[in-house]
């Protein structure tokens, strides 16, 4: 039904203020869930919230953005844009998880990591950096599901995972459309110019190897939430079997060397070889032979 | 190697080959800060570090190598990578092949990221540099993996690795392309740490979004140079969103330190003789594990010091 939409309609689906969001997601697929709060550091982030709680008979840790549904809710979450404290109370959590041998669920919904001053003083790049590090290495299996906005570092920061599943009408960019039309031509007002030049859909993501699995909407998400959140737990739940299933089979160590893979595969260049550059001078890139250096244009994932 | 960079230009505005002998501006450099006039061949003697005002001026990476590591030391490696378009960008009639061709006729590299192998005060490292003329060293595809491979080679060599970093952040022309290569970069890093390695980061002006937000910031000692702009949003972004004036020295090296986001704040001058003193101090953990293989084991100082 909605396979014909523009990328800007799926920026305003994904951006739509009635769509479920993080805790609607959390609410309806795990029972007994205890929201857990702070980072130990300095406070705790509303735009970021985390927990634990059964999911369709497991103990799982789960993350997610949390955007609100009203303007009030909004400045309570920040809109969504985690501060420091917030990325910092995921890895705390992460830790827990891996204490704990648990599964990590996280739900992505933010247009961007908080950009204030408060958040440069405490340290924003380096609180991402920092979960990336531990979610790439971490001894328990994860599922990212982009449910919303997926906004660029700071989307990323709670989403390395051995899947990551996007809702149809989601999106993931590695700048907002806003943002990339005030570059490329001064003026916001391009946004759904620039939204179709990033290739920010599910599908495009999907098409180059990022995205795992589009997750279908028949009906968008805010129209038909109960059936779109159950649907999107079944996929949710298919994934993480499929990696319990490798755990039993080959140990937690193939899993954490099949996210290694995933994520170091990310990227497609060429390789010219022994190019001329710099005024003449040959470069020694052969010269590093026990290198393999792919002779052909490379397209990896 | 050494001739490589003999047959670079050094600091000179124009295209080689063209004559600029009547234009002042190879001659003179102005600083930036006071204003401050020096002859080119002071200025790179003061590795471009104004001897009034100490500002820090930025260089590209063949200067930035030439100050850092040990004279003729230096090795590249994959510098033949470069873009393959995979969004086909165009964007202003300009199309990505066209602008990042452009830019490599200017800077004489491929991509913003050089990689190779060299010595800094005798000790042996794996080197990446940004080269910010490249397009604001944004990280895309390429930039990304030459980084990983620096880091494998550093695992394999077992050396450390020293990454010197200024950048825009992601490169927007390759989309999620290039967000992810900061999960990818980071990852390796978890190698790297595994392997018992270090990783020194320096930072120089300006460093920003993707980069700071991923490897650069993931290392055992972050340094620094005097000034140098580094932070995760940039300052005008700031000021749009919180609509505040920003405080003078906000984001600079040395509230960065006062702040506990990096350890040391180092004038250029100083930084082969502090980064040499750190690989000497952590190389101690850089022994293998096991029963050291021939491929493995370290290698020593004198065999990379040069004649």
């Amino acid at each position: 039904m909605t396979e014909q939409l523009s990328a800007w309609d799926r920026v305003q689906l994904a951006r739509n203020a009635a769509r479920p969001h993080a805790l609607d997601y959390i609410n309806e697929l795990v029972k007994d869930f205890v929201e857990l709060h702070g980072d130990r550091l300095f406070g705790d982030d509303h735009a970021l919230v985390g927990g634990i709680g059964e999911f369709r008979g497991r103990t799982v840790i789960v993350l997610g953005h949390q955007k609100g549904a009203n303007t009030r809710e909004n400045i309570e979450r920040n809109f969504g844009m985690p501060r420091p404290e917030g990325y910092r109370k995921a890895l705390r959590l992460i830790r827990q998880a891996e204490k704990f041998n648990l599964p990590v669920l996280t739900f992505i919904d933010t247009p961007a990591a908080d950009p204030g001053l408060g958040s440069e003083e405490r340290g924003q790049a380096n609180a991402i950096a920092e979960n990336l590090i531990a979610m790439a290495a971490m001894r328990v299996p994860a599922i990212a599901t982009v449910v919303g906005e997926g906004g660029s570092g700071g989307a990323l920061a709670i989403s390395i995972a051995d899947r990551i599943l996007m809702m149809e009408n989601a999106i993931y960019a590695v700048a907002s459309p806003e943002a990339c039309a005030t570059i490329l031509w001064k003026d916001a007002a391009q946004a759904p110019a620039a939204a179709e030049i990033l290739r920010i859909t599910a599908n495009d993501l999907h098409g180059f190897g990022i995205a795992d699995e589009v997750i279908p909407e028949p009906v968008a998400a805010h129209l038909q939430p109960a059936a779109t959140i159950q649907r999107a737990g079944d996929s949710i739940e298919r994934h993480l079997r499929d990696i319990e299933q490798t755990i039993a089979t080959m140990g937690v160590e193939a899993v954490v060397a099949a996210r290694y893979a995933k994520y170091r595969g990310i990227g497609r260049w060429v390789d010219n070889g022994e190019t001329i550059l710099r005024n003449g001078a040959v470069n020694h890139s052969r010269n590093g032979a026990e290198h393999e250096t792919p002779a052909q244009p490379t397209t990896t994932r | 190697m050494r001739e490589l960079f003999r047959r670079q230009p050094k600091f000179s505005p124009t295209a080689p080959g063209e004559e600029t002998r009547s234009i002042p501006d190879d001659l003179w450099i102005k600083c930036p800060k006071c204003n401050e006039l020096q002859y080119s061949k002071d200025a790179e003697r003061n590795l471009y570090v104004c001897p009034r005002c100490g500002h820090h001026g930025r260089l590209s990476a063949v200067q930035r190598i030439e100050t850092l590591v040990d004279e003729g030391s230096f090795v590249e490696y994959d510098a033949g990578l470069a873009q393959s378009d995979p969004l086909e960008f165009v964007a202003n009639g300009e199309a990505y092949r066209a602008k990042a061709a452009s830019a490599s006729r200017k800077t004489h590299t491929n991509d913003a990221l050089i990689c190779g192998t060299a010595s800094i005060a005798g000790r042996p490292v794996s080197l990446a540099v940004t080269e910010f003329g490249f397009m604001g060293a944004s990280m895309g595809s390429v930039y990304g993996e030459k980084l990983v491979r620096a880091i494998e080679r550093a695992i394999e060599g077992r050396l450390g690795l020293v990454t010197v970093s200024s950048s825009g952040g992601a490169r927007m022309h390759e989309s999620m392309f290039s967000l992810m290569q900061m999960a990818k970069t980071t990852a390796a890093l978890a190698h790297l740490g595994d392997a018992r390695l270090p990783h020194l980061s320096l930072l120089t002006d300006p460093c920003f979004g993707g980069v700071t937000a991923s490897y650069a910031t993931v290392a055992d000692v972050i340094i620094a140079e005097p000034g140098a702009i580094i932070g995760f949003a940039g300052p005008r972004v700031i000021e749009q969103v919180t609509r505040q004036k920003l405080p003078e020295g906000f984001q600079t090296a040395e509230f960065l330190l006062e702040h506990g986001m990096i350890d040391l704040v180092v004038s250029r001058a100083q930084l082969p003789e502090r980064i040499g003193t750190l690989l000497r101090h952590l190389a101690v953990h850089a022994e293998p594990t096991g029963a050291g293989t021939e491929n493995s084991r370290p290698v020593e100082p004198a065999e990379a010091l040069h004649d």
